[in-house]
Parts: C-alpha cells; structure tokens; sequence
C-alpha cells in the first residue's frame, strides 16, 4: 500500500511542476518550443504577403497555422501530455475547447439566423415613412 | 474632483428609500459600536475577517446571503404591496422607483442571494466530505469571499447615494445604453457585478481544483458523495461560464464609458448580440445555482432514510449530462427575438431534453426514500417540500420551452411565476435544507426543530400562495413588472400573492427566531457526538464544530459512504483500542489579503461609478499592493504540533465513547 502511494505521489504533479530531470532537457524542450513558434509566425507573415500560394487559400492557410500554433503552446509551455498524470489537464481543455465551440459555434448560427428572418433595412425605412 | 457625484446623489425628497436605509444605517452603526465597545473587534479580526479557514469562510458566505436575503425580501413584499394598491391608480411607489425595486431585487437575490449561500455550504462541507484540511487556494477563497462582499456592499450604497439600475435583473440595451439611461444606475450594476464575479470566478476555480487534487486516501471518483460532484459540475460551470458575463458586462461598459458601439442601435451595433451572450452565461447560472441545491438533497434524503442513495452512478451521470446540455439551450429565453423555425425547434428541444436528467435524479430520490425508514427532521421536510414543488416548475418549464407556447407566454408572470417556482423550490429550499442539516457541524449545536418546522410550512405554504396567482395572471395576460394596471380582473389574484408574501415573512420571522432561540439554548442543543443525524459522508466522522485541521489523522476511504461503513465496522468488530500516531500539522496561515483587496475593490468600484479617475488609481493600485505583498510574504504555514493534535482528538474521541458506543473508531 505505501509503495502504491509514493507511486502515485510521484507522478501525480500538480500543473505546472516540472519533472524530475536534468535542466539541460527542460532548456532543449523549450528552446524547440520557441523555434517551432517562430517558424510558425513567420511562415503566417510571409503567406500573407505573398503570392506564392493561390490568394484565396490565404485565410485558411492563417487559420490553420493559428491552430498549429496553440498547438506547440499547449505542448511544450504548458506542458500538456498523453500521460496519466496529465488526464485532468486534457479533459479541463476539452472540456473548455467544447464550451468555446458552443458558445461561438451558436453564437454566429443564432445571430446569422436572426438577421435572415429580419426584413431588410431599406425595407423598414420605408414602412416608417 | 469628486467626478458625477455630488449632493444632489442623495435623494433627500424621496422619503422611502432614505427612511429605509436610514434604519439600515443605524443597524449597521449599532452593531458596529457594540463589536467596538465589547471588546469583539480584535477577535472578529484574527478569527475571522483575516480567517482562511474553509469554514469559516462558508459560514461568512453563508451569513452574507441570509442578510442579502432580508434585502431582496423587502424589495419583493414592496413589489407585491404596490401591485396589490396600484389598481387604476399610481400606487405608493413612483415608476422609477418601482423599476430600481425590480431590478434590485433580481440581482440581489440571484448574485448576493443564491449564489453565496450555495458557494458557502460548499466552502463548508466539500473538504470535510473530502476528508481534507482546507480548499486548495485557502487566501484565494478568502479573496473571493470579500470579492463578492464588495459587490453586495456597492449595490446596498446604490441605496442612498445615487441611483440603481431601472432595467431588470439583466440590462438589456438599448435600455442600459448611455442614451436610456444616462444616470450611475447600470454603472452601479456593472461594477457590482464585475468585482463579485471575479469573486465567484476565483471561488469556481479554487473548488475544482480542491475535488480534483485534494482528496483523502481511496476517495476516488465514485466514492465522493453527491455533494462533491454536484459541486464539481457547479464549479466548472462557473469556471466556464462566468466570464462569458464578465466579457459581455465588459463590452457595455466600454460602450457606456468610452462611446463603443458593441450593443448600441446605430454604427454596426447590435443590441441582439447582448441578449445571446448574457444569456449564454444565464442559463448555465441556473444550473451553477441548482445544482449544489441537488447534491444537498441527495445527501439528505439518503442520511434521513437510512440507505445509500439509489441509482449514485446514474445521479452522477445526469449531473455531468446536465453540466454539458445547459450550454446548449440558452436560445430559449428569446424564442421571440426573431429566430427561425430551425434554430427555435433545435433549442426547444435541447431545453426539453435537460428535463431528462432532472427526473432521472427526481426517480432516484423517491426510490432512495423507498423502502427506508424515513425520519421527518427539519432537512427532510425541506427535501420533500422541494421534490414536490421543483417537479410542478419543472413541467411548467418543459411548456415554455416549446417555442409557440413561449410566444404567448414570453414576459407574462407565467414566466416570473415559472422561474420562482424552480428558483425557491429548488435552489432556496436546497439551502434551508443544508442550512439546518449543516449547521451542527458548523456549530456544534442543532437548530431548534419545531421552529424549524414551522419556517419551513409557512414558506411552502406562503409560496404556492404568492406564486399560483401568478400563473393564473400569466394565462389572462398580464406582463411582468408592471407599476400600475386597469384589468379589474388581475386584482384578486394580486391581492391573494401579497398575502402569500406575508406569509413568507412568517417563515422569515420564525428563520430569525429560530436561529435567536438556537443561540440562547446552544447548551441544550449540543450535538457532541458530531454526528447529529446520524450520518454517512465523512464530514460527521470528525467533530462539530471541527478543529482547524479538520482531520487529526487522514481518513483512509475504503468504499461509497464512507463514515457509514466505518461505524458499520465497528459495530461488528467492536472497538478497537489503538494507539494513534498523531503527526504535526501544517496550517495556512490567517490572511488579511482577502480584506485588504476588497477595501481597495470598493474604492475602485466606487470611483468607476462615479467617474473619480483619481480614486480609481488609488483604488487599483492599492489592491495591486495588496497582491504584491501578499506574493512576498515568507511564513505562509504554522505549525500545530503533534502533542496538540494529540489532546484535541483524544478528548473528541473520548466524548464520543461517551456517548455512543460506536463513534470514533
């Protein structure tokens, strides 16, 4: 039972702490981290201002470099694992990615909808004269 | 120097609100003054004000709402005095008074109300149910607690110096714009509402992060009681959606104090987009609110039937369903805006849908309560009073959420009288029920029970009578916050909620005295087993009150109900006399953070009302002082030695072999 639980004390880390290991590894992962997001940013600027790629693949080219971007936050400044230990992390971020996709998912379907069913501005104009 | 505010803030020549606050003031000086000249401040001071104890912060909490609660009651009893006299006349309260009232009264009892009382019992129980020592941000928590203190303290000033907002408990624009209403009113809501949120934010965060990593040896997942993942569900509730309003209050405010046009009619504002995102927040509220009420219940009516609550796996399931589906229904409080077929059937069904794991949990209770040997205490009175109540507004709930339905009955007081039905019967009896089923925890001794009894019929009495008419004046068409009518039918219908009113007072007045005649006879009242009702969750396994560390030695958690088991053990074992090993205990250190933070928040608030930039400097960078103080500190634990710990538990354990022959093994 006791070994269990140091067991479990060792790899249950709260956010945030660093695993035991040596600095040098913990410098490589950020400093790989830092390059990646880099690399990422500049490639955004660069398409935009471009004409090597077909201009109206340009927004989503910069929607998709954004996505990979939180991506290598997420990994490597915050740290987030497939471990056991991280469980809690991933569910809290799935969790938040599902609430950020109802909540602006319906909020553009609830307003394009209202806006649909309105009858045109110049139209309102006109019954008010 | 003194921006918008000047003499003329202070309504001498309207005699009801100043004679109102007048005696609130002089309530306030005389307690004041008898703490001063008794000798109490030094103690409120170090064992409570500055207090991180998890406890004692639940109990403030707790003490805030209840005070809050005679506020907000007597904006409902001048509500419903006024709509019984302002039949083809002005009544006694003039428009624009009567407008504050409302609005008053919807956030007061909906941020200062409802919201502290269930965020203190969960301060109060969840680590004892835990079986841990404290929350795991104990400063945070009491941040939190003064936070939301702040904001009941700006909308009580709003009473004399100023105004408060006219525009309901949500202020709609273009209403709330600076066009409609120019005066310190919404500002007074905002601000009020923008610093308790960061409150009840902080208190969200710091109890997800209390069930998630703190809990006892062996208390997994499916082990904590109810209570535990009702309040898991809450909290990342209002981790998700509280600034989701502190956002949308954000972009009224840039629209009111810097001219934007996030919500305004002209320049590509659009008053629509206020409407969906505060209600985006709304409806995950009344789930935040609803559902801690629902994890007392279920503690109750398994502690006073005498049996494991049935169906716990299928409870926890509907709590987390309801936790994900109450983000997906927040159209249905404007059916009528306009939306089409498609977008109003999908939200109408999604709301009908909801309805589904509320009565899962409804089944779940009656069969808990089947079989068993109910007793009929004060708590489970509140619990049977609420199943019957909360089923009847939760079907007039599913009617409204059928989107033709709404449209005839959208701002009537079917409405009003619909979400009071849920709102009392569920989150305000929730509360009563953990108010006197916890209380002898809290204090050591029991709430008087035939007092008890009769607050609890007059307030279920006094309720079906103030709000049935209401449903009844909903079908003959009368609109919600009406200062004056002419239909000579609606009057008696009128007359009969301001008599169900008063008899809501009478539950309030036998509450006061009930609690008055608690005190004078704590020494008959006193519960030294620390298990009054014999219960089942390991906040009974430990003393009432509890010591500081609640737990002289971390209970080892081997099944569901988990004290239950412990004493089922020993009744067959028989006791076991062993040598405890008591150890030293590390303790947070009592804080004046929290305090301190919400001194400067008040300035701050205040000063934003009233445009006193100068202040508002002062303000901020007081309670960012605070902070940087509070983060330098070096000594943040003391130390309470093993020999303390030692003497404190053996003398709990040898009171409770006393007196039962089971507790304390």
């Amino acid at each position: 039972m006791s070994d269990q639980t140091s067991d479990q004390h060792r790899i249950d880390l709260a956010p945030g702490d660093e695993r035991e290991g040596g600095v040098g590894l913990r410098v490589l992962g950020y400093v790989t981290g830092l390059g990646l997001a880099l690399l990422l940013t500049a490639t955004s600027f660069f398409i935009a201002g471009t004409d090597l790629v077909w201009q109206p693949s340009i927004p989503v080219a910069i929607i998709v470099l954004a996505i990979a971007q939180m991506g290598v936050h997420l990994v490597f400044f915050l740290h987030l694992t497939t471990g056991p230990d991280n469980t809690n992390n991933v569910m809290a971020l799935a969790f938040g990615v599902l609430i950020v996709f109802l909540v602006i998912g319906g909020s553009l379907w609830i307003m394009a909808n209202l806006n649909q069913n309105m009858m045109p501005m110049d139209q309102i104009m006109q019954m008010q004269r | 120097m003194f921006g918008k505010l000047n003499w003329s803030a202070i309504p001498i020549d309207q005699p009801i609100p100043m004679i109102a606050s007048g005696v609130v003031a002089l309530v306030i000086l005389g307690v004041l003054a008898w703490v001063v000249l008794a000798g109490h401040l030094p103690y409120l001071w170090r064992e409570w004000i500055t207090s991180v104890d998890h406890k004692r912060i639940g109990v403030m909490y707790t003490l805030l709402a209840m005070v809050m609660l005679l506020r907000g009651f007597s904006d409902a009893i001048m509500m419903r005095s006024q709509q019984a006299v302002a039949f083809q006349s002005q009544g006694y309260l003039p428009p624009e008074h009567y407008n504050q009232i409302f609005s008053a009264h919807g956030t007061i009892m909906i941020f200062f109300v409802a919201m502290p009382f269930v965020i203190g019992l969960m301060n109060l129980v969840v680590p004892l149910q835990l079986g841990v020592r404290d929350v795991a941000f104990p400063t945070l928590n009491s941040v939190g607690f003064w936070l939301t203190a702040t904001g009941a303290l700006l909308v009580n000033i709003s009473l004399v110096v100023g105004e408060f907002a006219r525009t309901g408990w949500l202020p709609y624009p273009p209403l709330s714009g600076l066009t409609y209403s120019p005066g310190v009113g919404v500002d007074y809501y905002l601000w009020a509402l923008q610093i308790s949120g960061v409150g009840t934010l902080v208190a969200g965060i710091n109890l997800v992060t209390t069930v998630l990593k703190l809990r006892t040896r062996g208390m997994t997942y499916l082990r904590m009681p109810m209570f535990c993942w009702t309040t898991l569900a809450s909290s990342l509730l209002i981790v998700a959606a509280f600034p989701i309003l502190t956002a949308t209050l954000a972009m009224l405010i840039l629209d009111r104090y810097f001219g934007f046009h996030f919500f305004t009619n002209e320049a590509g504002g659009n008053v629509m987009m206020f409407m969906n995102l505060i209600w985006a927040w709304g409806h995950p509220e009344v789930y935040i609110l609803v559902l801690p009420a629902f994890g007392i219940f279920s503690e109750v009516v398994s502690t006073f039937s005498g049996k494991p609550l049935f169906g716990y796996r299928s409870m926890v399931l509907a709590t987390m369903a309801i936790c994900v589906i109450s983000f997906m229904v927040w159209l249905h409080h404007f059916f009528t805006m306009g939306a089409g077929p498609y977008v109003n059937a999908i939200f109408g069904i999604a709301s009908m849908i909801i309805a589904v794991p509320t009565g899962v949990k409804i089944y779940n209770w009656l069969f808990t309560m089947y079989g068993g040997r109910v007793r009929f205490d004060t708590p489970m009175l509140w619990a049977i009073g609420f199943m019957v109540t909360f089923i009847l507004g939760g079907l007039t709930g599913v009617l409204v959420a059928v989107p033709p339905a709404d449209f005839l009955l959208h701002n009537s007081l079917f409405l009003v009288a619909h979400f009071h039905n849920v709102i009392i019967g569920g989150v305000l009896f929730g509360a009563f029920a953990g108010y006197a089923y916890w209380f002898p925890k809290a204090f050591g001794f029991r709430l008087h029970e035939g007092l008890g009894k009769a607050a609890f019929w007059c307030w279920l009495i006094g309720f079906y009578v103030a709000f049935m008419p209401l449903y009844a004046l909903g079908f003959l068409g009368m609109t919600r916050r009406m200062q004056h009518y002419d239909v000579a039918e609606w009057r008696p219908w009128l007359l009969v909620a301001a008599a169900g009113a008063v008899i809501i007072l009478i539950g309030i007045i036998f509450q006061i005295m009930q609690l008055t005649v608690s005190i004078r006879h704590r020494e008959e009242l006193r519960d030294r087993t620390g298990d009054p009702w014999d219960g089942r969750s390991l906040e009974w396994a430990t003393a009432s009150p509890p010591p500081a560390f609640n737990f002289a030695i971390s209970p080892d958690v081997t099944g569901e109900d988990a004290y239950w088991s412990l004493k089922a053990h020993a009744k067959q074992q028989g006791l076991e006399k062993r040598e405890l090993d008591y150890k030293d205990i590390e303790m947070p250190r009592n804080s004046p953070t929290g305090f301190v933070c919400a001194f400067f928040a008040t300035i701050m608030g205040f000063a934003l009302i009233w445009h006193i930039w100068w202040m508002v400097a002062a303000g901020a960078l007081g309670a960012f002082a605070t902070f940087v103080a509070f983060a330098w500190r070096d000594h943040d634990e003391y130390v309470i030695p093993a020999k303390e710990v030692a003497r404190i538990d053996r003398a709990n354990i040898e009171e409770r072999r006393a007196l039962t022959s089971l507790a304390g093994a």
